[in-house]
């Protein structure tokens, strides 16, 4: 079952582009990645999902309702945790918490203090008392509280430090096994490679492509490099190989295709040193980058 | 119900503030009325000397500063201004604050419709402002009762005037609410504020000394002319329902702007 339908979704505000013609669908249990860089349409797309701005055309449903239409009974399932926390500056984090769990139909105090303890959050504090990070641990907490069936990550990991954010993904990968489909936005690859098991890639407000994470990575490129003291690059011209580089006499390119070609074409030549890999996902995102 | 509580909470002191300045001002200004009233005629003499434009900028022509209720007239030009300020603050900072601070994204994305939103919070307004209302009514008996000093008023009259106040109330802060949903994002509150009272305030009293009677018609001042009450003890009831028509238009369309509203991101 589709836990995110997306059909033709497109957003202008005014003039200027925010996403358009975006399709796709997540399943029930995924986690699903939403790479770009900063201004691609991530945001928007979350927003739409939120009705925090409404679309200029296509649809979006989520548990197969319409995101306008039935905003508020989709959000009680839905988790939300944005790039950018804000909370009422004068009030504790405890209150803050407590506002946030009386929207939900169910009694979410028990789970509350289980995520404050695991994230290490002081609840006596004001929230214009916290740091950065600590806001973000409240923005997490909050969103997470009422056990929602469907989590929208907007870049949440900037600003923790890397344990916490071991902490964060672990708690994700628990919140996944319990059921929680997860749409997980970023544009830090890295971490997109660990916790997804498909990825959209988001360019200029146009999805460019959707993917199997293995596949992306697996199927379609090899990352290879030749060490050699006399090797012309035009011996490796041929159908599926790009981004040609040259460096101190070694040559490296990406090349998708019958892999028995480029071998053929090596081992007709003496080289000193050969390496074909799996390149990493940055190295394919630039690729489709460019 | 919680977010009207939580919205409740968040003004209470500003509703605080308020109230004990306006508690303040009608307690300074009606302790001086007997010092006044005893040298009615010197006063009103006085007050005959002063150019007309300027009378009629402070909205004291024809008025007796010997009679109770002719005194209070006075003061209560000064509380309608700041009932302006304090409602057209509300209205202004109603949804506008929290596009501001970015919470918007908290309380939008919780399972909760915008049309509910947007009626917790009006509610949560009015309750403050009609606190700051009980108190004005409440200081307002007390003082004049404390120095009228056996000076007879008509109390039928003075229950006009407070009457008044909130319709007053509404006005400033449905227009309020609906300009900052006009804006696409309002940064500080207060200019906006203080413009719409005094800009309406000034355009009462210049379209007063200009004889320019089309200005007034848009100034709520002019609709609760207290000056008007008094000399008539009845409401200026035409102008009234210009009054009434702004808050109708400003609730409907603030409703319905609010809920296609897109909330500005932070980034």
């Amino acid at each position: 079952m589709s836990i995110i339908e997306v059909n033709h979704l497109t957003k202008y505000y005014g003039k200027t582009k925010g996403i358009e013609d975006v399709s796709f669908n997540v399943d029930e249990g995924e986690i699903f990645g939403f790479i770009g860089p900063n201004g691609a349409g991530k945001s928007t797309t979350i927003r739409l999902f939120c009705s925090l701005i409404y679309p200029t055309g296509g649809s979006a449903k989520i548990f197969g309702k319409d995101v306008v239409k039935d905003g508020p009974e989709i959000r009680q399932e839905i988790g939300y945790l944005p790039s950018e926390v804000f909370y009422y500056d004068r009030m504790k984090v405890t209150d803050l918490l407590k506002y946030s769990a009386s929207f939900y139909n169910k009694d979410c105090t028990q789970r509350l203090h289980e995520l404050a303890d695991l994230m290490e959050l002081d609840l006596k504090r004001r929230i214009d008392d916290l740091s950065y990070g600590n806001k973000k641990k409240v923005g997490i907490v909050q969103g997470l509280l009422h056990q929602p069936k469907l989590l929208l990550l907007d870049e949440t990991t900037s600003g923790l430090d890397p344990l916490m954010q071991q902490k964060f993904f672990n708690l994700i990968r628990e919140e996944n096994k319990q059921g929680a489909t997860v749409f997980f936005s970023s544009h830090i690859l890295g971490e997109v490679q660990k916790m997804c098991n498909r990825v959209a890639i988001i360019k200029e407000g146009n999805v460019i492509k959707i993917e199997d994470i293995k596949t992306l990575q697996k199927d379609n490129y090899k990352k290879i490099s030749i060490a050699a003291t006399e090797l012309e690059e035009t011996r490796f011209h041929v159908e599926g190989v790009t981004n040609m580089q040259k460096n101190n006499g070694a040559i490296s390119f990406f090349f998708k295709g019958d892999i028995n070609v480029i071998t053929r074409l090596i081992s007709e030549r003496q080289v000193s040193d050969v390496t074909i890999e799996e390149p990493s996902l940055e190295e394919i995102f630039m690729h489709y980058y460019e | 119900m919680n977010i009207f509580m939580h919205e409740f909470k968040m003004s209470i002191r500003s509703v605080i503030t308020w109230s004990i300045a306006l508690f303040c001002l009608i307690f300074v200004f009606m302790s001086m009325f007997n010092a006044f009233a005893s040298d009615a005629e010197l006063l009103n003499e006085m007050m005959s000397q002063f150019p007309e434009e300027l009378l009629m900028a402070f909205g004291m022509t024809n008025i007796d500063m010997a009679t109770v209720l002719g005194f209070y007239s006075l003061i209560f030009t000064f509380i309608q201004i700041c009932i302006a300020i304090q409602a057209a603050n509300y209205g202004f900072s109603l949804v506008s604050v929290e596009e501001r601070d970015m919470t918007a994204d908290f309380l939008l994305a919780k399972p909760v419709g915008r049309t509910k939103i947007l009626t917790m919070k009006g509610l949560s307004a009015i309750t403050g402002l009609t606190l700051t209302n009980l108190i004005v009514w409440a200081s307002s008996f007390v003082f004049i009762n404390v120095y009228r000093d056996g000076r007879p008023y008509e109390i039928k009259t003075l229950l006009l005037l407070l009457l008044s106040i909130v319709m007053f109330q509404f006005v400033f802060m449905t227009v309020g609410l609906l300009i900052s949903l006009l804006v696409r994002r309002i940064r500080n509150v207060t200019p906006y504020s203080m413009g719409l009272a005094f800009g309406t305030y000034v355009l009462n009293a210049f379209g007063g000394m200009l004889g320019e009677e089309k200005l007034e018609l848009i100034t709520p001042f002019k609709h609760f002319d207290p000056n008007y009450i008094i000399n008539n003890a009845s409401f200026d009831f035409p102008m009234m329902f210009i009054s009434l028509s702004f808050i109708i238009v400003s609730i409907i369309a603030s409703y319905v702007l609010y809920t296609r509203r897109n909330i500005p991101s932070a980034v």
